[in-house]
């Protein structure tokens, strides 16, 4: 009993250590799936807001919850698409600041305005954030590979909001959720001054 | 305790990291699995038929059997056609690729209630489009020819099991999750138009 801390350790030593990386960003060219991945991840303003939108989901139930892990990764790619043609869309930062303040702030006061409100109002701010993506993004060897990598990490990043929007069904995970707007909001404050600023 | 140090031991040794070996299209086994494997390694042609069977799987078994067979019969076509010399050019295979993309993508996440005879013509269209790009400058010979069956082989399983998990499905989350995997592939295709606007043919 005693040997097995000491083996786990060695063993997560082993596991951590360094080697060459391979999946980092390479300016200029999309090396593929693990780009495409780490690209939306990258960038905590895109991050708070996707968790955001599905806490916010999960808050609002069905259909919302359904209807917008559907919908908003095409919404998104339209931003994309528009972004990659070269469709100049100005503001596009502030309004994914505002999108971290909106979200939070409607996840912190509950809002339940009707579906189609709280679809336009995220499908607008999804087109933003594609469209950052989407200008954003480098030529490549394989675009097929960085935009599924892309379009997963964007659905992983809802998903996991609808996750933690699931403590909704208890009391303390009311108040906890409330308490996840209240960060996002501030956070979208910070992005927002920075963006302004 | 020893079970618990083995599982340590192969967790690290699966986290040891390894230089990638993708896209392997000559196996050395013979030409039907080297078609098996650059069909395994072609996300652009597994990636429509696992939807386009989701999609099947969804709207019930005469929808599946027609597709399926529509499906594997177009991409023999496409196969023999492009060994024939008739290939589209590289933009129009790309631009093609991303619109089926699309219209697949949309269909399943939409859950678009079409005649089993509509789905049937999806999946051949996919299967010409498809089958004429892999086998694009290919001569014709009997070592390509098998090289087709073992793609149209591994269409035909890939497909097949894709839509034996939609066809039972009932319960609503289950179903929603198929339907998000298409929206996932029409905003693949959506996006990859936007790099052929950008940058020209980037599927072939």
């Amino acid at each position: 009993m005693k040997r097995l801390p000491l083996f786990s350790f060695v063993a997560a030593v082993a596991m951590l250590a360094p080697v060459a990386a391979s999946a980092h960003i390479v300016k200029g060219e999309a090396i593929g799936f693990v780009s495409g991945i780490l690209h939306p991840l990258t960038g905590l303003d895109h991050v708070i807001a996707m968790i955001a939108v599905g806490m916010w989901g999960a808050q609002l139930g069905r259909p919302a919850i359904w209807l917008l892990p559907v919908t908003f990764p095409l919404v998104m790619a339209f931003g994309g698409f528009l972004g990659l043609i070269g469709v100049p869309l100005p503001g596009s930062e502030i309004a994914i600041a505002l999108s971290g303040v909106c979200l939070g702030g409607a996840v912190l006061l509950e809002l339940r305005p009707p579906l189609a409100v709280a679809a336009a109002l995220v499908g607008v701010f999804g087109l933003f954030h594609g469209y950052a993506h989407g200008a954003e993004l480098p030529p490549g060897q394989n675009a097929l590979l960085y935009s599924l990598g892309f379009v997963l990490a964007t659905g992983f990043l809802h998903a996991t909001g609808i996750a933690i929007g699931l403590v909704h069904r208890w009391q303390w995970g009311r108040l906890a959720l409330r308490g996840a707007g209240a960060a996002v909001l501030c956070g979208g404050a910070f992005f927002l001054w920075s963006a302004v600023g | 305790m020893k079970r618990a140090r083995v599982l340590l031991l192969a967790v690290a040794a699966f986290a040891a990291p390894q230089a990638a070996q993708a896209h392997l299209v000559v196996t050395g086994m013979g030409p039907i699995y080297d078609g098996i494997s650059h069909f395994a390694f072609s996300p652009e042609d597994y990636l429509p038929i696992v939807v386009l069977g989701f999609f099947a799987g969804l709207r019930g078994a005469r929808t599946s059997r027609f597709s399926l067979g529509a499906l594997t019969a177009g991409w023999i076509a496409g196969g023999l056609i492009a060994m024939l010399g008739l290939n589209l050019p590289p933009i129009a295979t790309s631009l093609a690729t991303a619109g089926l993309f699309l219209a697949i993508g949309g269909m399943l996440a939409a859950d678009l209630n079409v005649p089993a005879e509509a789905g049937a013509a999806v999946a051949a269209a996919l299967g010409l489009v498809r089958g004429t790009a892999d086998l694009a400058g290919v001569s014709p010979s009997f070592a390509h020819a098998l090289t087709l069956i073992g793609m149209s082989a591994s269409v035909f399983v890939v497909f097949a099991i894709a839509a034996s998990i939609t066809l039972p499905l009932h319960r609503a989350w289950l179903v929603i999750a198929a339907r998000v995997s298409g929206s996932w592939l029409a905003a693949l295709g959506l996006l990859l138009v936007g790099w052929i606007a950008r940058y020209g043919a980037v599927v072939r």
